[in-house]
C-alpha cells in the first residue's frame, strides 16, 4: 500500500511538473493583458508548491519502506537487510541509483517550492519563467524515475531476506555523502533555473543576482563539504596517506565546484555592481551542465568505481539525452539573448570587479583542464586508444592558472569597487606581492623542496595575510556577517594550501619490515613495534599491532593498525591508525607478515597534512556565514519594507488624498 | 631462494592468480638505504600507473603487481638504471597507458594544445577588458 501511495504521489507530482510547465509557457507567451492568460500562469505558483508536497510524501513513502524493511519492495530487497541498525537502513534509501534519483528530485521539488512560496523580489514574469524552467528541469528526472528507474516496484513474491547493503558503504560518513553532494547539485539546478528565466524574460539585473546568490552560496558550501569529506574518507581508507588522485569521480564533484565558485564571483559583482551581466548568466549554465556530467559520469557506468551502482547503458543514455536537451537548449537560448542583455556597468581593470574578472577567467580556465583530463581518456578509449592522464598533467597545467589566481586573491579583496587608485593600496600590494617572492626564495635556498610545492606554500602566506586585510581599521562587531564569510573562506584558502603544499614538500616515508621490539625512526617520531595480536569483528579478523610512538622524545602514544580480512564477502584492507598533532599527522599501516619473524609496516609523518581539510571547512563555513548574512538582511530588508507599507496607509488620509 | 624464484617468476610474468598466491616481492615494501636512490624511485613510482586499480600510482596501491612493479622500480634503480630507461622498459611491456608522465604524441596532443589555446584565449580577453576599460 505505501510503495503504491508513493509512486501514484510520484506520478501527480510529475503530472504538476507538467501543469506548472504548460501554465508557465501560457503565461510568458501571453502578455500578461488578456485574463485567461493571467489566470492560467497564476497556478504556477500553486502548483509548485504542492509538486513539492507531494515529492515529500513520495520520498517519505520509500523512507518507510526502507525503515520497515518492507521485503516485497524490489529496491528493499536488493539494498536492504532487517538486521542492519536503523541508521543504515535509513540511508540505504539513497545509497542506490533509484533512491538517490527520488531524493534529487525531492530536493528540487522541494526547492521549486520553497520558491513559489517566498521569492516575492523578482517581476512576475521572471519568476513565471524560472519555475517554468525547474519544471522542464523536473520533468526530464520524473521521467527518468518512472521509466527507467522506478523506485517503487514490487517483487512477484517477497522475499526471505533483503542482500544488504555493499559493507564499503555502511559508514557514518558515507551515509551523508551523497545527500551533501545532492543538495550541491540542486542548488545549482535552482540557480539554472534562474539563470534561464532572467534570459527569457531579459531581466539579468542586481536583483536578479541578488535572489540567486543565495542558493548558489548553499550549492557551493555544500559541495565544498562534500568534496573535503570525500578526500578525507580516501585519505584514511586507502592505506597510502594520499588525499587527492585525480580520479574521474574526484573531478566529477571537483568540476561543479569550480564553476559555482567562479558563478559565486561574478553574481557578486552582478548584485553589487550591475556588471557582469551575460558571463553571470553563462556561469550558471555551465555550473549545472557540470552537475549533471558529473552525475553522468559517475551514474553511467562508463567509469567503474563504487559509485556506479548499476551498470546500464539505458540509463546512461537517458541522462545523455537529458544532458543535451538542457545544455544544449540552454546554450541555444544563450547565443540567441546574449546580445540583448546590455553589457552592464564598466570598470577599470584596477578595481574589485577587475580583480574578480581574473578569479573567473582563471577558475573557468582550471575547470576547461579538468573536464579536458577527465573527459580525454574516455574520448580516445572510444578509439581504443588507452591514455593515461594523472597528478602529472592535472598538478603543473592546473598550477599556470592557480598560481597567479592566489596572487591576485590575495590583492583583490582590499581593492574598492569601480575603480581604484594605485597610491592608495600600493605599499600593502607591494608587501603583499614581494613576501612569496622573498619566502620563496628564502625557502628554497635554505630547503630543498620541489618548486610547486614551494610556490604554494609562499603564497599561501599572501593569502593569509591578504584575505585578513577587508578587517582592517574596522569595529570587528560592526562587519556584517557576509564579509565575515568571504574573509573565512579566503583564510580558509590559505591553510588548505599551505597544508597540501606543507604535506607534499616534508612528508617522510619509512616502509621496514620490524621485529617486536624494534625502533624506528621516521621524521621527528621514534617508533616501536609493541606487540601483534590477532583480534576479531563481527565480520571479520585481524591481526592488529600496537606501536608506541613518541614525537621528539615527548610522551608515549599507542598506535593501532589493523590488516582485516572480511568473510563476507572475502576481501582483505588495512584500517590505518593516525595519531593528529596540531602540526600534522603520523600515519601507520600494518602490511603482511614478512621473512623472520618480521612485520611490513608503514609510516608516514605527514606535516600539517589536516590543515588540507580544516581549511575545507573554513572554507564552507565562510560559506554558511555568508549566506546567513545574505538571507537575514534581505529579511530585515523586507520587514523594513513591510512597516512602512504599513505606516502609508495607516497614515493621515488627508496625505494620501490631497485633494 | 624462495625470494630468488619469486623475482624470477615475476620477470617471467606467470598468470595473475598465481603471483597473487606468492609473498611479496621483497622491494615491493622495503625502501633502498640510499635515500637519494630511493628518491628517484618514488618519484618514478608516483609516475607509474597501477594497471589494477582505479587511478593509483604505483606508489599508492595494494595490489599485488603494483608491489611487483615497485620491485622492479627499486632493484633497477639500484643497479644504477636510468629512471626514463625503467619507464621505456615500463611502456614498452604494459603499453602507453601505464605511464602518467604527460607525453605529446599522435594520441596525446590535444592535451596539450588546448591548455595553450586556453592561456591565449585568457590573455585575449584580459587585454581586451583592459583596453576598453582603461
Amino acid at each position: 500500500m505505501i510503495a503504491e501511495l508513493g509512486l501514484a504521489a510520484l506520478w501527480l507530482a510529475a503530472a504538476l511538473a507538467g501543469l506548472q510547465l504548460f501554465a508557465a509557457v501560457i503565461g510568458l507567451i501571453g502578455k500578461g493583458d488578456d485574463a485567461e492568460g493571467a489566470g492560467i500562469a497564476g497556478l504556477v505558483r500553486p502548483a509548485a508548491i504542492v509538486q513539492a508536497l507531494l515529492c515529500a510524501l513520495s520520498f517519505g513513502a520509500l523512507l518507510l519502506l526502507f525503515a520497515r524493511t518492507d521485503l516485497s519492495v524490489l529496491l528493499v530487497a536488493t539494498n536492504s537487510h532487517s538486521m542492519k541498525p536503523m541508521i543504515f537502513k535509513l540511508a540505504a534509501t539513497w545509497g542506490n541509483h533509484e533512491g538517490s534519483m527520488l531524493l534529487w528530485v525531492s530536493v528540487m521539488a522541494l526547492s521549486g517550492g520553497l520558491i513559489a512560496l517566498v521569492e516575492r523580489r523578482l517581476p512576475v514574469r521572471t519568476m513565471i519563467a524560472t519555475l517554468g524552467a525547474q519544471a522542464f528541469v523536473g520533468l526530464g528526472f520524473y521521467a527518468f524515475l518512472l521509466f527507467s528507474s522506478n523506485p517503487f516496484a514490487r517483487l512477484a513474491e517477497p522475499v526471505a531476506e533483503g542482500q544488504g547493503l555493499n559493507p564499503l558503504l555502511q559508514d557514518i560518513g558515507l551515509a551523508f555523502h551523497p545527500p551533501t553532494l545532492y543538495f550541491g547539485y540542486v542548488g545549482l539546478s535552482v540557480a539554472f533555473s534562474f539563470a534561464v528565466g532572467a534570459l527569457l524574460t531579459r531581466q539579468v539585473t542586481p536583483e536578479f543576482a541578488r535572489v540567486m546568490r543565495p542558493w548558489v552560496l548553499g550549492a557551493w558550501s555544500f559541495l565544498t563539504i562534500g568534496i573535503t569529506a570525500g578526500s578525507y574518507w580516501a585519505y584514511y581508507e586507502l592505506g597510502w596517506g594520499g588525499w587527492w588522485f585525480w580520479d574521474p569521480v574526484e573531478n566529477a564533484s571537483l568540476m561543479p565546484w569550480l564553476a559555482a565558485t567562479a558563478l559565486l564571483h561574478s553574481a557578486s559583482v552582478l548584485a553589487a555592481r550591475d556588471a557582469l551581466r551575460a558571463w553571470t548568466i553563462m556561469l550558471g549554465v555551465v555550473a549545472f551542465s557540470m552537475s549533471m556530467i558529473g552525475t553522468f559520469l559517475v551514474r553511467s557506468g562508463i567509469l567503474t568505481s563504487v559509485h556506479a551502482f548499476a551498470v546500464d547503458p539505458e540509463r546512461g543514455s537517458f541522462i545523455l539525452a537529458l544532458l543535451t536537451i538542457y545544455i544544449g537548449g540552454a546554450l541555444v537560448l544563450f547565443a540567441l539573448r546574449a546580445n540583448t542583455v546590455a553589457e552592464g556597468e564598466r570598470f577599470s581593470i584596477l578595481s574589485r570587479e577587475g580583480a574578480l574578472v581574473v578569479n573567473n577567467v582563471a577558475l573557468s580556465a582550471i575547470l576547461g583542464i579538468v573536464l579536458l583530463g577527465t573527459l580525454y581518456p574516455l574520448l580516445t578509449e572510444a578509439f581504443d586508444v588507452r591514455v593515461s592522464v594523472g597528478p602529472p598533467y592535472f598538478n603543473p597545467v592546473g598550477a599556470i592558472f592557480f598560481l597567479p589566481m592566489m596572487l591576485v586573491l590575495a590583492v583583490g579583496p582590499m581593492l574598492r569597487w569601480r575603480n581604484d587608485r594605485l597610491e592608495r593600496i600600493r605599499w600593502s600590494a607591494i608587501g603583499l606581492l614581494a613576501l612569496p617572492v622573498a619566502l620563496a626564495i628564502g625557502l628554497g635556498i635554505s630547503l630543498k623542496i620541489d618548486l610547486l610545492p614551494l610556490l604554494g606554500m609562499a603564497l599561501s602566506a599572501s593569502v593569509a595575510i591578504g584575505s585578513l586585510m577587508p578587517l582592517r581599521g574596522r569595529a570587528l562587531r560592526r562587519v556584517p556577517l557576509a564579509t565575515w564569510g568571504m574573509v573565512i573562506a579566503h583564510f580558509g584558502v590559505a591553510v588548505a594550501l599551505f597544508g597540501m603544499s606543507a604535506d607534499t614538500a616534508f612528508q617522510k616515508e619509512r616502509l621496514v619490515a620490524a621485529r617486536v621490539g624494534e625502533t624506528v625512526q621516521d621524521g621527528p617520531w621514534s617508533i616501536t613495534l609493541k606487540s601483534v595480536e590477532p583480534v576479531a569483528g563481527p565480520n571479520w579478523t585481524a591481526i592488529r599491532a600496537t606501536l608506541l610512538a613518541s614525537y621528539d622524545g615527548g610522551p608515549v602514544q599507542e598506535s593501532h593498525p589493523q590488516a582485516r580480512s572480511f568473510w563476507a564477502p572475502p576481501q582483505d584492507t588495512s584500517e590505518s591508525a593516525l595519531l593528529t598533532r596540531w602540526n600534522g599527522q603520523l600515519y601507520t599501516v600494518l602490511g603482511g607478515e614478512a621473512e623472520g619473524d618480521r612485520w611490513q609496516l608503514r609510516l608516514w609523518w605527514k606535516p600539517f597534512v589536516t590543515w588540507v581539510w580544516y581549511g575545507g571547512v573554513l572554507i564552507a563555513l565562510g560559506g554558511a556565514l555568508a549566506l546567513i548574512g545574505r538571507v537575514s538582511g534581505d529579511l530585515k530588508r523586507r520587514r523594513a519594507q513591510a512597516r512602512n507599507i504599513e505606516r502609508r496607509s495607516a497614515g493621515d488620509p488627508l496625505m494620501e488624498n490631497p485633494a | 631462494m624462495r625470494t630468488f624464484l619469486a623475482l624470477l617468476l615475476t620477470l617471467l610474468a606467470v598468470p595473475v592468480v598465481a603471483q597473487d598466491m606468492l609473498p611479496p616481492a621483497p622491494y615491493a615494501y622495503q625502501q633502498l638505504d640510499d635515500p637519494a636512490l630511493e628518491t628517484q624511485a618514488q618519484n618514478l613510482m608516483l609516475t607509474l600507473r597501477c594497471l589494477k586499480c582505479q587511478s593509483q600510482s604505483i606508489a599508492d596501491s595494494d595490489a599485488p603487481m603494483a608491489g611487483d612493479m615497485r620491485h622492479q622500480v627499486r632493484t633497477r634503480i639500484a643497479a644504477g638504471e636510468n629512471p626514463e630507461a625503467i619507464r621505456a622498459w615500463m611502456v614498452e611491456r604494459y603499453g602507453a597507458y601505464v605511464s602518467y608522465k604527460p607525453e605529446v604524441s599522435a594520441s596525446t596532443w590535444p592535451l596539450f594544445v588546448i591548455p595553450l589555446v586556453l592561456i591565449a584565449l585568457v590573455l585575449f580577453v584580459l587585454s581586451q577588458r583592459l583596453r576598453r576599460r582603461a
